[in-house]
């Protein structure tokens, strides 16, 4: 079987006057049609930009995608003319931002702002769109619909903008959606209630998702697989359940060990990991956990380990990773 | 079912108008506002109706004569009725208000939006130029222009609208660079839009406030630009009812007949006023943010 997405050794620097930022230095990945990735990470580990990558969103200057490839349904995204990837965007491709309150158009009612897509990729007239409109509307649980959709985006809670956006995402019945962290804005009851909209729709759809998030808990719940990044690279991937109950890489032990959780007695106290992420600019030599990592090996400060498969499905890109 | 709501759609659409209209309503203001520059308006357009004389019919007899039952405003120093002039005086102000802003608007603002959003080299050298521009204070540019191009109304019109261009320019460039970094530009970008599509249904529409309220306000400056060159003597020429050049020729008189003067010069002052009150309450009224 043919992956739907397959990213390839994806670099994405930025060039500042202070020096290039390496905010994706060398990913890949790959997706199964109808896959449920999760990617993890803390602020600034470059989940965001590699998403962004994907459809060629990144503001130039400063960034550019220096290298790499991402094919998607065998064709290369990063080799595509402009016009062409236009085409994919919103149709083949959706994505969903991070902050609800600010992705909407102010002046537009969201009515419009999820027919424009529509208009744009399937060629629909005004009424056969705003039929369409309500439909989605209804699909992600937005009460009144016919009413609401020419209200404005400040009429609306947070929530309810966010099942907008997954509205207008899933209009085109897109192949892949890339949510950006689509309930860090949003409290907690909420974060559930929309996770579980998104399940739903794209299990439905048969649509593939890249779901990037700090958020642990999220993950185990929600996807199938599981890919931790560190300062850019992909230090862990594999199947959910080995990664989240078997980590191997320490970084991963670490992000792991300083979450709480319902299974453990309350009264145990959370680990954090010292230190702070490297500057993107000063990377150490070696492994970029090296001045954290509390199982570092001599080699880890001159030598980068390469992410090698432990079985099949698990990868870990670690040399001590047999003490861990 | 589906069908109703169709047609609901489009009685939205207009209730959207209607919408603005009511929030303007509410601020006094801003209701003010409005009725002065109707006022101006319907005076402009029918002026041959509403004045009382013609304006350009002399009397030297009853020169500088006092405001009376007959000629409310007075006489001015030709024996002319200043009532009337001052309502034809209101069509050549609008036409210099409509020129000068059409020609500030449709350069200004288009050279504006591109430059911010492709950024680069192509701001650079559209913002050098409307550096220059605006290097020059506003009414010696228009001056100058006048130079060149010889006097007379179609040249003050040209000039002056001309020296508004960079003030447009870099009132559509700064909205759109605090507009173009917002998520919904990108999330646009993310479902397919093309840079076009992306300029005129996002970035205008958003950047549009100021620019209406700037225009109603230069709608003030340009009547004042306009009366102050007719003041110099290089706008309309005589014997043209003119706002600025009823306000020059009462200038000598202003001890002996001080009506000459003032009512041209009060009439700029509240049509300024007008102009200035309307931009304002729009600004409110067309921010969908600020509905209640």
């Amino acid at each position: 079987m043919s992956a739907l997405l397959q990213v390839r050794n994806l670099k994405t620097y930025f060039y500042t006057d202070a020096g290039v930022i390496k905010a994706v230095d060398g990913i890949s990945y790959h997706l199964q049609e109808g896959e449920t990735l999760g990617l993890v990470g803390e602020s600034g580990c470059g989940k965001s930009v590699s998403a962004l990558s994907i459809l060629r969103l990144i503001p130039n200057p400063p960034g550019r995608i220096v290298d790499g490839e991402v094919m998607f349904e065998g064709r290369d995204l990063l080799r595509m003319t402009e016009d062409e990837v236009r085409g994919i965007r919103g149709n083949r491709i959706a994505m969903i931002f991070q902050e609800p309150m600010t992705s909407l158009n102010p002046v537009l009612t969201i009515g419009f702002q999820i027919g424009e897509a529509l208009e744009l990729h399937r060629q629909l007239n005004k009424e056969e769109a705003r039929e369409e409109v309500i439909r989605l509307l209804q699909r992600v649980g937005i009460p009144d619909p016919d009413r609401r959709l020419d209200d404005y985006p400040h009429q609306f809670s947070g929530g309810m903008r966010q099942r907008v956006m997954i509205a207008m995402a899933l209009s085109c019945n897109p192949k892949l959606l890339i949510a950006d962290e689509p309930t860090t804005a949003v409290d907690v009851t909420i974060q559930a209630q929309l996770l579980e909209i998104i399940k739903e729709l794209t299990s439905r759809l048969g649509t593939a998702v890249i779901l990037i998030t700090h958020n642990l808990g999220v993950v185990a719940r929600y996807v199938n697989r599981m890919a931790v990044m560190y300062a850019g690279r992909i230090v862990e991937s594999g199947p959910a359940v080995k990664v989240y109950g078997h980590p191997r890489h320490p970084y991963t032990i670490g992000l792991l060990a300083s979450v709480p959780r319902l299974d453990q007695p309350r009264k145990k106290r959370l680990i954090p990991i010292d230190g702070q992420p490297p500057n993107l600019i000063h990377l150490p030599a070696g492994c970029y956990f090296f001045p954290r990592c509390s199982y570092r090996l001599n080699r880890c400060s001159y030598e980068s380990p390469e992410l090698t498969p432990l079985d099949s499905e698990h990868l870990v890109a670690c040399f001590a990773e047999t003490t861990v | 079912m589906m069908k109703e709501n169709v047609t609901k759609a489009y009685s939205n659409e207009r209730g959207r108008v209607r919408e603005v209209f009511r929030r303007l309503f509410k601020r006094v203001t801003a209701l003010i506002g409005l009725i002065i520059v109707l006022i101006f308006f319907v005076s402009a357009l029918l002026a041959p109706l509403l004045s009382p004389h013609d304006p350009l019919e002399h009397s030297l007899a009853h020169k500088l004569a006092n405001p009376s039952w007959e000629y409310p405003l007075g006489r001015d120093e030709l024996g002319r009725c200043i009532l009337s002039r001052i309502i034809y005086g209101a069509r050549i102000s609008l036409l210099i208000g409509v020129i000068v802003i059409s020609i500030g608007v449709l350069v200004g603002v288009p050279f504006g939006v591109v430059s911010a959003y492709y950024g680069g080299k192509v701001d650079f050298v559209i913002q050098r130029f409307v550096d220059t521009m605006l290097a020059f204070p506003g009414i010696l540019l228009a001056l100058m222009l006048i130079a060149m191009l010889g006097v007379g109304l179609h040249n003050v019109m040209i000039a002056v609208g001309i020296s508004t261009i960079p003030v447009y320019a870099r009132l559509a460039r700064s909205s759109v660079l605090a507009i173009k970094a917002r998520q919904y530009v990108e999330a646009a970008r993310s479902i397919g839009s093309s840079h076009s599509r992306i300029i005129i249904k996002h970035l205008v529409p958003n950047s549009l406030s100021p620019i209406i309220v700037q225009s109603t306000l230069h709608m003030a400056t340009a009547i004042l630009w306009a009366a102050g060159l007719g003041f110099l003597g290089l706008g309309v020429n005589p014997p043209t009812p003119e706002w600025g050049a009823m306000l020059n020729g009462g200038r000598l008189y202003i001890r002996v007949a001080s009506h000459v003067a003032t009512f041209p010069g009060l009439m700029i002052f509240i049509t300024v006023l007008g102009f200035n009150l309307l931009g304002d309450g729009l600004r409110d009224a067309l921010d969908p943010r600020l509905k209640t």
